[in-house]
């Protein structure tokens, strides 16, 4: 089955206005369960907004999106997905283990099993020291892993990730990637991934969707074929630099079409 | 575990300064004013034809030493009550009103608030009235309020004078809450806003668990206004109405007697103002209670 079935999707903000933004026109993409797909492309493309689309945040103007065999809407009442965003968006007066509480906490957990759970998640994201820190006592990576973990309380099947790893500096940032990939893999878990960096996609995904602007849409979908699991070794692999290669011609070709801003080549 | 001992330690050195730096205030104001009784014109004076300059006699202010001592003398002629303890327990009195007074315009101001946070025509409603309720005089509103006392009576309960005071109190106090705690209902981020509606949170959980949370640092100053809006409240509420019992009632009384004995009338206006600064003393208490585990920098 697939986790999300994106079929027509347009989407445009302040419809039939004089500043009527056409976001996303006819965006066709099917992510099968357990895989792994990076959204990339350049600043306003609508990589944003696709997400929060699949996320059932906003609603588009017309398609069709099924998310889990179910309608979005469905999907996000079940708490099919976690969601994380370049932002941690931890709650300052909550501690560690109780900003990753939150979403057990309205799905009516009782609190012994929450805490099993919140316990749970900290040692996967080896954080089981600060479960009783705020999250202003921690660093900007840690905090990162907080919300990772948030995000991860529920055991969703999918999970929907905004450039979650933009503000960490490069070191951390391979590691937390190494990381979400042992995650993932353990648990099966289906990722939707916007990033702006072509190594990061190339190396998380399985598929890389380049998208393009005004209006946003999809212009290729590269496959990206690593055997075995990917480590550290990984990105010094042929197959690595073939992935990023194409990635960037693809970018190239919307470079051609229009002005791309906001593409990390690294 | 070091870093929290520290910080715990420059917290109660910032507290010891702090007290130092109000009893300083005080001594230089005490300074100040008996600088200007050396200095001043007796009969007052003019600055540009306006009378501005008090007169500096000793009828109209003075010694800070005889207001001090005067606590210690009996408050009548003959009586054997010391004037302090006339003057703590019109405090008292006063005080209790206003925390009635405070509860009930916090609690007022809240649920306001949270109504007008719900509903945007909420807002748009009853928003300006609330701006023009604070502009009625108390001194007009207080004798209608004061009125009810021990007429008014709801399902068995007869309304005491009292609690007339305590309500003008709760008509100060609620204005500031409400205004400082609509604007922390919707200071939440729109992203942390988005998470709760990516749980599939109802507005009443998202209104527990995130906007009265991030709302918190906004209440609390406001709660601080109200407390001292609602000691001026029921002051005022007491000196217009002649309630007895109260630090106001003291203040019109003892101000009678200023051409006898000019010191009294000031034991009880400072009366008053401890008691102001007890109110927002306990505001403060709660405040360091609720924010005891938010980040620290602002205050640093
Ligand atoms: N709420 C909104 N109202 C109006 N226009 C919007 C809204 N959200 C997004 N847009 C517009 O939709 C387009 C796509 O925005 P989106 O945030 O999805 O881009 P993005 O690809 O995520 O960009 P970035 O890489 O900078 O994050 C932009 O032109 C943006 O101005
Ligand atoms: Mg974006």
């Amino acid at each position: 089955m697939s986790a999300v079935e994106i079929t027509n999707i347009s989407k445009a903000f302040n419809l039939g206005s004089s500043n009527q933004v056409d976001a996303l026109t006819d965006i066709n993409l099917s992510i099968a369960s357990g895989e792994f797909v990076s959204l990339i492309g350049p600043s306003g493309c609508g990589k944003s907004t696709l997400l929060r689309l699949i996320a059932n945040l906003i609603e588009p103007t017309s398609g069709n999106l099924v998310v889990n065999g179910k309608s979005a809407k469905q999907a996000r009442l079940d708490q099919d997905y976690g969601m994380a965003f370049q932002q941690s968006g931890l709650f300052e007066w909550r501690t560690v283990a109780k900003n990753i509480e939150l979403p057990l906490e309205l799905k009516g957990w009782d609190k012994a099993k929450r805490q099993e759970r919140a316990l749970e998640m900290l040692e996967l994201v080896k954080l089981s020291d600060f479960a009783n820190h705020y999250p202003w006592q921690l660093s900007g990576g840690m905090q990162q892993r907080v919300a990772i973990a948030r995000a991860l309380a529920v055991h969703p099947s999918l999970l929907l990730m905004d450039e979650p790893f933009g503000a960490l500096d490069e070191m951390t940032r391979e590691h937390m990637q190494s990381e979400l990939l042992s995650i993932c893999r353990a648990s099966g878990t289906t990722v939707v991934f916007v990033t702006h960096s072509i190594p990061e996609a190339v190396y998380l995904s399985n598929r890389v969707v380049v998208m393009s602007p005004r209006p946003g849409r999809v212009t290729e979908i590269v496959d990206v074929s690593i055997e075995g699991e990917r480590n550290d070794a990984t990105r010094d692999n042929a197959a690595f630099f073939k992935g990023i290669t194409a990635v960037r011609e693809a970018l190239r070709g919307v470079e051609m079409s229009d002005h791309v801003r906001g593409i990390e080549d690294r | 575990m070091t870093t929290e001992t520290t910080m715990k330690k420059s917290e109660a050195t910032r507290r010891v300064r702090r007290a130092l730096l109000f009893v300083l205030s005080l001594l230089l104001v005490a300074g100040v004013w008996e600088i200007y009784k050396t200095v001043g014109p007796e009969a007052g004076g003019k600055i540009f034809g306006w009378k501005l300059l008090p007169r500096s006699n000793n009828h109209a202010m003075p010694h800070v030493w005889d207001m001090l001592t005067r606590y210690s003398r009996p408050e009548l002629r003959g009586s054997d009550r010391k004037i302090w303890s006339v003057v703590l327990a019109g405090a008292w009195f006063s005080f209790r009103l206003a925390l009635v007074g405070f509860a009930i315009g916090a609690t007022l101001g809240l649920g306001l608030s949270i109504l007008m946070a719900r509903f945007k025509i909420a807002e748009r409603g009853i928003l300006p009235y609330l701006v023009v309720s604070q502009t009625v005089p108390l001194i007009a509103l207080a004798p209608l309020v004061v009125s009810w006392g021990g007429k008014l009576h709801i399902a068995g309960w007869t309304w005491p004078r009292w609690m007339s005071a305590a309500v003008l109190g709760a008509f100060l106090a609620f204005f500031p809450v409400a205004v400082g705690a609509l604007k922390g209902l919707t200071s939440a981020p729109s992203a942390s806003l988005e998470l709760m509606d990516s749980y599939a949170a109802s507005w009443w959980q998202t209104l527990r668990k995130l906007r009265f949370p991030a709302a918190i640092p906004f209440i609390v100053p406001s709660l601080k206004l109200a407390a001292s809006a609602s000691v001026i409240g029921v002051v005022v509420a007491e000196i217009s109405t002649g309630l007895k019992g109260g630090i106001g009632r003291l203040i019109i009384e003892y101000a009678r007697e200023a051409t006898s004995d000019p010191a009294k009338v000031f034991t009880a206006v400072f009366g008053a103002a401890v008691l102001g600064l007890a109110m927002s003393g306990f505001v403060t208490l709660a405040d360091m209670y609720m924010m005891r585990n938010r980040p620290k920098e602002a205050s640093a």
